[in-house]
């Protein structure tokens, strides 16, 4: 505890975090050795389809994090987190797109097509800077800080909260569904936007992009994980927990539970918007389907399944279900849907914790037999 | 006024209702600084909704509500009221489930309550013998390590008022600290709370009459949301209309 003071990023890093830690390290390391560096015809070489669809786990790993912060830890079931997601993927869309330039089917220099094709003289506001990438990211970051600002503030605030607050975040992913269908938005609607071309001057189909896109999705995730245990391991992350346990008496005690509630969804949100942008380039599209609330749901299911509260449980969670997915949806796609609604049911009525859960629990088990164990051998002497 | 400025809370004339429900009618009160009091009445006289009215859950329909003789509670929220030094302990204990007893006590714990005071901040030096004394007071030396959802019903009222202790308010609301305690654990609150009153202004809300007579303090009865008597507990209980709507039965 306070007695013996380990510098703080060790201190963040339990034994489950650092197998998860080094989990992604090794990622890092084998997944660009397997893809570049190892010949095509070896059995051992990892075709570049793979890379973009393990980039794609990373991705939705981290945007279980972002949601474990705000559900796992402060209570908030957000049934929307999939729009924070999407409204990041769509800034690093926008400059993917700007990108492009004259090698559009118009071959416009300055607008994407589907503004040429939509008969739009000049580029809307909304657009302006983001040819720029840093310009780009800072908007990956502060859209959907913004949105959960905005958001946040008026929810908390009006002390909306349990199911209702879980039913207005699906109100909104819904309502940014519906509005960015509409070509009016600017967006792209119906189509989204796609046919990138290439991200900081590389190609983004070629291999080598698509192994840096992935160690950064890595290096992101494990950012990620450990901003988000420096806030929980914080005593701010203690009072967020002391929210989620007994709000009001948090708030008799003298916090600001709206403030607090504010501050891990907006930090959350942005995470969720990191995830997103990072996805965007490595599956190839961004499109309104990304708000659709179903995907919001399953991103709870993840944090389900992996166990929530645990951050890792959350990533693992991620990792399970979808690579789960990608097989149903190649063997038997027209099942995956009720084998994702049974799995929720499962988990919910014999994992309550998780995976992660699960493993604690067989832990503790073990420990407690072995403390029987030699406590019970002296009385049999 | 002199009443309301020298007093360290002030009721006068309260009233509040929930859907043409009069739970509070006209309800008034002093209290001195450093005192102790002890407040009982029938299910549905009015005590929860005079601490919710207190602590700022509740928004008086009339009259005022004053504390230390100057600020106007009607007006504050919770948060507010509590930095100011309104203590309060629920009715069911209510305490952090998933931290330990050391963390519970350690949030409670008087210092900056801001977020940005908690997410970078260092906790001050006297922060460790603080907590160490609170759970000698609340003989908890040796749970500080557990679950506070582990705890015995008892220990869980012990470690509540432990958490009021460490915020260090000027004034205590405690709602029914014996509901569900043995006799033993009963007894021990008493003495606790009687340790408490030396330094603390401190009002129980209780139905426990041999636990109000261990305190040995000034009583208030209410009834139907307003103050049917006062004074000590033998002479409140010789009342006759007291004896009508309570202790009667």
């Amino acid at each position: 505890m306070m007695e013996t003071r380990k510098p703080l990023l060790l201190s963040l890093i339990d034994t489950r975090g650092g197998i998860f830690l080094g989990l992604i390290a090794a990622a890092t390391i084998l997944v660009p050795v397997l893809a570049l560096m190892v010949p095509a015809n070896s059995a051992f070489a990892l075709p570049p389809y793979l890379v973009a669809l393990f980039g794609k786990y990373i991705c939705y790993a981290l945007l279980a994090i972002a949601l474990d912060l705000v559900w796992g830890y402060c209570g908030i079931l957000s049934l929307g987190h999939g729009a924070f997601f999407a409204l990041g993927g769509y800034a690093m869309g926008m400059y993917l797109m700007r990108q492009i330039g004259t090698r559009g089917v118009y071959a416009h220099p300055e607008l994407p097509d589907f503004m040429v094709f939509l008969n739009m003289k000049e580029l809307p506001i909304t657009w302006w800077g983001f040819q720029s990438f840093p310009y780009a990211m800072l908007m990956v970051l502060l859209i959907p800080g913004l949105l959960a600002f905005i958001f946040g503030f008026l929810a908390f605030r009006s002390r909306v909260t349990g199911v209702y607050l879980s039913i207005i975040t699906q109100a909104m992913t819904y309502a940014l569904l519906l509005a960015f269908f509409r070509n009016d938005m600017g967006f792209g609607g119906n189509n989204g936007l796609t046919d990138f071309k290439d991200i900081l001057g590389f190609n983004v189909q070629a291999k080598e992009t698509r192994v840096a896109l992935f160690v950064a999705s890595c290096i992101a995730l494990g950012a990620g994980y450990l901003i988000a245990r420096a806030v929980t391991e914080s005593k701010f992350g203690k009072v967020v927990i002391a929210i989620r346990d007994a709000e009001s008496r948090t708030r008799f005690l003298g916090y600001r539970v709206e403030t607090y509630k504010l501050a891990v969804f907006v930090l959350s949100a942005m995470m969720a918007g990191v995830a997103g942008a990072l996805y965007v380039p490595q599956v190839g599209i961004i499109n309104p389907g990304e708000f659709a609330p179903a995907n919001s749901i399953e991103a709870v299911i993840w944090v389900a399944v992996g166990g929530r509260g645990t951050l890792v449980g959350a990533a693992l969670g991620a990792i399970i279900v979808n690579w789960g997915k990608t097989f149903f949806t190649g063997a038997l796609p027209e099942y995956w849907l009720f084998a994702l609604g049974a799995l929720f049911v499962l988990v919910t009525l014999f994992l309550p914790k998780g995976v992660v859960g699960v493993i604690d629990q067989y832990k503790a088990r073990r420990a407690a037999t072995h403390k029987g164990g030699t406590a019970a051998a002296p009385a049999a002497e | 006024m002199d009443i309301a400025k020298n007093s360290l809370l002030y009721l006068d004339g309260v009233s509040v209702s929930f859907d043409g429900y009069k739970a509070l009618r006209g309800l008034s009160l002093t209290l001195a600084p450093g005192e102790m009091r002890a407040i009982i009445g029938p299910n549905g006289a009015g005590k929860t909704t005079m601490m919710d009215i207190i602590t700022g859950k509740t928004r008086p329909d009339e009259g005022d509500v004053l504390f230390g003789g100057s600020y106007d509670l009607t007006k504050m929220d919770e948060a507010e009221i509590a930095e100011l030094g309104i203590g309060r302990k629920f009715q069911k204990p209510t305490v952090f489930e998933s931290h330990t007893v050391d963390d519970n006590i350690l949030l409670a714990l008087k210092a900056p309550r801001s977020a940005l005071a908690t997410l970078f901040g260092k906790p001050a030096a006297h922060t460790r013998a603080r907590i160490d004394q609170i759970l000698e007071t609340t003989k908890l030396k040796d749970h500080r390590f557990r679950l506070a959802a582990d705890l015995s019903h008892g220990q869980k009222q012990w470690l509540e008022i432990g958490m009021l202790l460490a915020q260090d308010p000027k004034l205590l609301l405690v709602d029914e600290p014996v509901a569900g305690m043995t006799d033993a654990e009963t007894a021990q609150t008493a003495e606790l709370l009687r340790e408490i009153a030396v330094d603390h202004s401190v009002v129980v809300v209780e139905h426990d009459m041999s636990f109000v007579r261990d305190l040995g303090v000034k009583v208030t009865v209410l009834h139907e949301g307003s103050v049917l008597a006062e004074g000590p507990l033998d002479v409140v209980s010789a009342d006759p209309r007291v004896i009508e709507v309570y202790l009667g039965r």
